[in-house]
C-alpha cells in the first residue's frame, strides 16, 4: 500500500495534465460562448481563428528571437501574444466587415451565419497554412520544466515521478488572468455591461442606445483575444500543426454547450468537466489502484474505460447526454 | 558373390548418377519475367527486368548454363493488380516454353500465378519484390522463392534484439494504419513466441498536437521499455516526447519508421538508452551492383532492382548446380546456392560462380542484396541494429 505512489501518479498522468487542457479548452470555450451569447450564432471558424493568432505569434515569436531578443526563462511567445492579438483583431473585424455583417443586416437565421463560419473557417485555415505551413512547428523556449521527472524522484525517494512543465504552469496562470479580466471587463465595465445587455434582450438593449456595432466590434476584439491566448498556450504546451486547431473545435463546443451555450462561468466549468473526462474515461487506472491497494491486490486488467483512440468520443457522448436531458447545461445557458 | 554383385551394382548407379548429370536435361534454359510493365509499380519494373536480363547476359557471356547453353528470356505483363491478367500473361509464357520465372512484382498476383500457374505446371519462381507475409504460408510445393524479406520480418527481428538484450517485458504502441498495425502484429506474434510479455498495445493516431493520454495509458502498464512502431515526424514523435516529459519511459525502441537523423536532433538524450533497427547492409555486394547498373545505363538505386538481379542469378546458378533446366530439380538446390557455407559470390562474378559449381565447390551466393535464405525460401533481409549516442545514430551490428 503505497498512498503517496499512487497520488503522484495520478497528479501526473491525470490531474495536472487535464489541468492545462481543461485552462486551453475554457479559454476556447469562452470565445465561442461570448460569439453565441451575443452575435448569436455558432463559430466554425474559432479555432481556425485560434491557429492564425498561433501562426501570427510563432512568425513574431522567430522575428524577436532573430533580433535577440527572448523572455528569459519565459517562452518569448508571450512577448509576441499582444500584437497577435491585435493582428487576429483585425482579421476578425475584417471578416465580420466583409462578411458576417452583410448577413447581420439581411437577418439571416442562425444556421445560415453557421454555414457562413463554416465558409470562413476554410479561408482561415488556408491562411494559416499559406502563413506557416502544415508542419510540426516547435515555437516554445526558455525553461521547459518546472519539476522534473528524475529530479522529483531523486528528491522523494518515490518510485513515481512528477513533472510539470513551465507550459502548464503558464497555460494555467495565463487563464486565470484572462478569465479574471474578462469577468472584470464584463461586470464592471460600462461597455462590458452593455454587451450582457445586448445578449439578454437585443432589442432592449437597442431601445435603451446601446449601439450595436460597437458592441459587435468589442465582443470580436475580446473574441480574437481569448482565442489567440487560447492557441497559444495549447501550441505551447503540445505542438503546433495548423490543423489540429480543427479537431479542437469539437471538444470546445462540447465544453461551451456543456457549461450552457452563452454564459462565460458555464464555458470554464464546461472545458475542465470535457477535460477531465476525456482524461479520466481513457487512462488505464492499473498502476494508480495497484499502488492504493495493500499487498498483491493489484489488478491484472489495465483498468481502462476506454481506449486512447476513442478520446473525441468522449466529447461527443458527454455532448449528447447534456443536449438530451439538459439542453442549458449545467449553468443557465440558451438552450440551442 | 554377393559382395560382388553389391559393389558391381553400386558402381553401375554411381555411373549412371554421372552420366545423369552430364547430359542435358530438360528444355532449353528460359527464364520468364513477370513484372508489371503496366499499372502502380510500371514505374520501377522497367529497372527490375532490366536488372535480370543484366544477369542472363553476364551468364552468357561466361559461356551458358547446362552444357553451355544460351540462357533466353521473355518479358510479360503482371499489371500487379489484375490476378486474371497476371495468370493469363503467365500461361502464355509457359506455353512458350519457359522452365524458370523471375517474379512477380506485387504480393497479389505473385500469388495468383504461384497458385493457378507456376504450382500446376510445376514451374519454379524467385519473386524479387513480394513482401506480404502471406506468402511465406503459401502451398508452394517447394516452387516460390523470394530475395524480398517478408513484412513480418522487422517483427522477428525487433524481438531478436529485444530477447538478446535481455528485455522480457514491453509496452507497445503503434501507428493506427496498415504498416503500424502490419508491424506490431509480427512483432507481438515473434515477442510472446520467445517467451516475452507485451503488458500494453496501444494504437496512437498521427497528426495529433497532444499525446498525453495514450501515454499515460501505456505508463499504467508499469513496463520500463515502449517499443515505438510509428513515425519519426509523426505520432511517434510526440509519444516519446511526451513520455520523456512525464517520465513515463526512458528507454524506447525504435523500428524502421522511428530512425531518421531529425528525430535523434530534436530529442537529443533523450534517446541515449534507446535503441532499435532498420533495414541495411555492410555487404560489398550492393556497391558493387550498382557499378555495374551505371555502367549498363539504368539506375541500380531503383526499389527492387539489386533483389531482381539476385532472383535471376540464382535461378541460373542452381540449373547449373542441377544439371538441369527442370523445375523440380533446380530448386531443390537454391536454397544451398544461396546460404553458407562456400565460396561468396558477389554481382558481376557469376562467371566465377559457375566455374566453382562445375568444379563441384560449394558457393554462397551473397549477390547485391545479401541474400539468406530462411523458412519456406524467403530473404532474412538485412537489417542494421542502433543505438542513439550523442546526437549520432550507431550501428552495434547487421542482423
Amino acid at each position: 500500500m503505497d498512498l503517496l505512489n499512487a497520488l503522484v501518479a495520478f497528479l501526473n498522468f491525470v490531474f495536472i495534465p487535464a489541468l492545462a487542457y481543461g485552462s486551453q479548452l475554457a479559454l476556447g470555450a469562452l470565445g465561442a460562448t461570448l460569439i453565441y451569447g451575443i452575435l448569436r450564432f455558432s463559430n466554425f471558424a474559432h479555432g481556425e481563428t485560434m491557429a492564425f493568432g498561433t501562426a501570427i505569434t510563432i512568425l513574431l515569436t522567430f522575428g524577436l528571437q532573430a533580433l535577440g531578443i527572448t523572455f528569459g526563462p519565459l517562452p518569448t511567445a508571450l512577448i509576441a501574444l499582444p500584437l497577435a492579438i491585435a493582428a487576429t483583431a483585425l482579421l476578425l473585424l475584417g471578416t465580420d466587415r466583409l462578411v458576417y455583417r452583410f448577413y447581420r443586416d439581411a437577418k439571416a437565421a442562425p444556421t445560415i451565419l453557421v454555414i457562413v463560419s463554416l465558409g470562413v473557417m476554410f479561408i482561415m485555415s488556408a491562411i494559416t497554412r499559406f502563413l506557416v505551413g502544415v508542419e510540426d512547428i516547435a515555437f516554445a523556449d526558455g525553461e521547459r520544466f518546472v519539476v522534473t521527472a528524475r529530479g522529483f524522484r531523486d528528491w522523494s525517494g518515490l518510485e513515481e515521478g512528477l513533472a510539470i512543465r513551465s507550459t502548464q504552469v503558464i497555460t494555467v496562470v495565463v487563464a486565470g488572468i484572462a478569465v479574471a479580466l474578462l469577468f472584470w471587463f464584463l461586470n464592471r465595465t460600462r461597455t462590458g455591461k452593455s454587451m450582457r445587455a445586448f445578449s439578454d434582450n437585443e432589442d432592449l438593449a437597442l431601445l435603451s442606445g446601446i449601439n450595436p456595432n460597437r458592441v459587435v466590434a468589442v465582443t470580436w476584439v475580446i473574441v480574437a483575444a481569448l482565442a489567440t491566448t487560447a492557441g497559444v498556450l495549447y501550441g505551447l504546451d503540445k505542438s503546433f500543426k495548423a490543423f489540429t486547431y480543427f479537431q479542437l473545435l469539437l471538444p470546445i463546443f462540447a465544453a461551451a454547450v456543456v457549461g450552457g451555450l452563452g454564459n462565460p462561468l458555464g464555458a470554464i466549468a464546461g472545458g475542465f468537466v470535457i477535460a477531465f473526462s476525456e482524461v479520466m474515461v481513457t487512462y488505464a487506472w492499473r498502476q494508480v489502484v495497484a499502488y492504493a491497494l495493500p499487498g498483491d491486490w493489484a489488478p491484472a486488467g489495465l483498468l481502462q474505460i476506454m481506449s486512447t483512440e476513442y478520446k473525441f468520443a468522449v466529447s461527443f457522448a458527454i455532448l449528447i447526454i447534456v443536449l438530451l436531458f439538459k439542453p442549458t447545461g449545467l449553468f443557465k445557458g440558451q438552450s440551442v | 558373390m554377393k559382395k560382388l554383385l553389391l559393389a558391381a551394382s553400386a558402381t553401375a548407379l554411381c555411373a549412371g548418377a554421372a552420366v545423369a548429370q552430364d547430359a542435358p536435361s530438360g528444355a532449353a534454359p528460359k527464364i520468364g519475367i513477370v513484372l508489371g510493365f503496366t499499372g502502380p509499380l510500371e514505374s520501377i519494373t522497367p529497372f527490375m527486368a532490366q536488372s535480370a536480363e543484366v544477369a542472363i547476359a553476364e551468364v552468357n557471356a561466361a559461356g551458358g548454363i547446362v552444357n553451355g547453353q544460351q540462357v533466353t528470356s521473355e518479358r510479360a505483363d503482371s499489371t500487379c493488380i489484375d490476378a486474371a491478367a497476371a495468370t493469363a500473361a503467365t500461361e502464355g509464357l509457359v506455353n512458350g516454353g519457359i522452365n524458370a520465372i523471375m517474379g512477380a512484382d506485387c504480393s497479389g498476383v505473385t500469388n495468383a500465378i504461384l497458385t493457378n500457374v507456376a504450382v500446376p505446371n510445376g514451374i519454379g519462381m524467385i519473386s524479387p519484390s513480394a513482401t506480404s507475409p502471406g506468402l511465406s504460408t503459401a502451398e508452394d510445393s517447394g516452387l516460390f522463392f523470394r530475395t524480398a524479406p517478408s513484412d513480418a520480418r522487422q517483427g522477428q527481428v525487433m524481438a531478436d534484439i529485444l530477447k538478446d538484450r535481455g528485455v522480457s517485458e514491453v509496452a507497445l504502441t503503434y501507428t493506427n494504419n496498415d504498416y503500424g498495425k502490419g508491424l506490431a502484429d509480427s512483432f507481438t506474434q515473434a515477442y510472446t513466441a520467445g517467451g516475452g510479455t507485451i503488458s500494453i498495445t496501444a494504437a496512437h493516431e498521427d497528426g495529433k498536437a497532444d499525446y498525453s493520454a495514450e501515454v499515460a495509458s501505456l505508463a499504467a502498464s508499469g513496463s520500463d521499455i515502449l517499443v515505438v512502431a510509428g513515425y519519426t515526424d509523426q505520432g511517434g514523435r510526440g509519444i516519446i516526447r511526451n513520455a520523456l516529459d512525464t517520465g513515463a519511459f526512458e528507454t524506447f525502441v525504435l523500428p524502421d519508421g522511428m530512425i531518421g537523423q531529425e528525430i535523434v536532433d530534436v530529442l537529443g538524450d533523450g534517446l541515449s538508452s534507446s535503441f532499435g533497427q532498420y533495414p541495411g547492409t555492410d555487404s560489398p555486394g550492393a556497391t558493387r551492383f550498382q557499378e555495374i547498373a551505371t555502367a549498363e545505363g539504368f539506375d541500380g538505386t531503383s526499389a527492387f532492382s539489386p533483389e531482381s538481379y539476385d532472383a535471376a542469378a540464382l535461378i541460373m546458378m542452381a540449373m547449373e548446380a542441377a544439371g538441369s533446366t527442370n523445375s523440380a530439380d533446380w530448386t531443390q538446390k537454391v536454397a544451398d546456392l544461396a546460404n553458407a557455407p562456400g565460396e561468396e559470390i558477389l554481382p558481376g562474378e557469376l562467371a566465377k560462380a559457375l566455374e566453382l559449381i562445375r568444379a563441384g565447390t560449394d558457393i554462397d551466393y551473397v549477390g547485391a542484396t545479401a541474400v539468406e535464405l530462411i523458412g519456406a525460401g524467403e530473404s532474412a533481409g538485412n537489417y542494421r541494429e542502433v543505438e542513439f549516442k550523442e546526437g549520432e545514430i550507431v550501428t552495434i551490428r547487421f542482423r
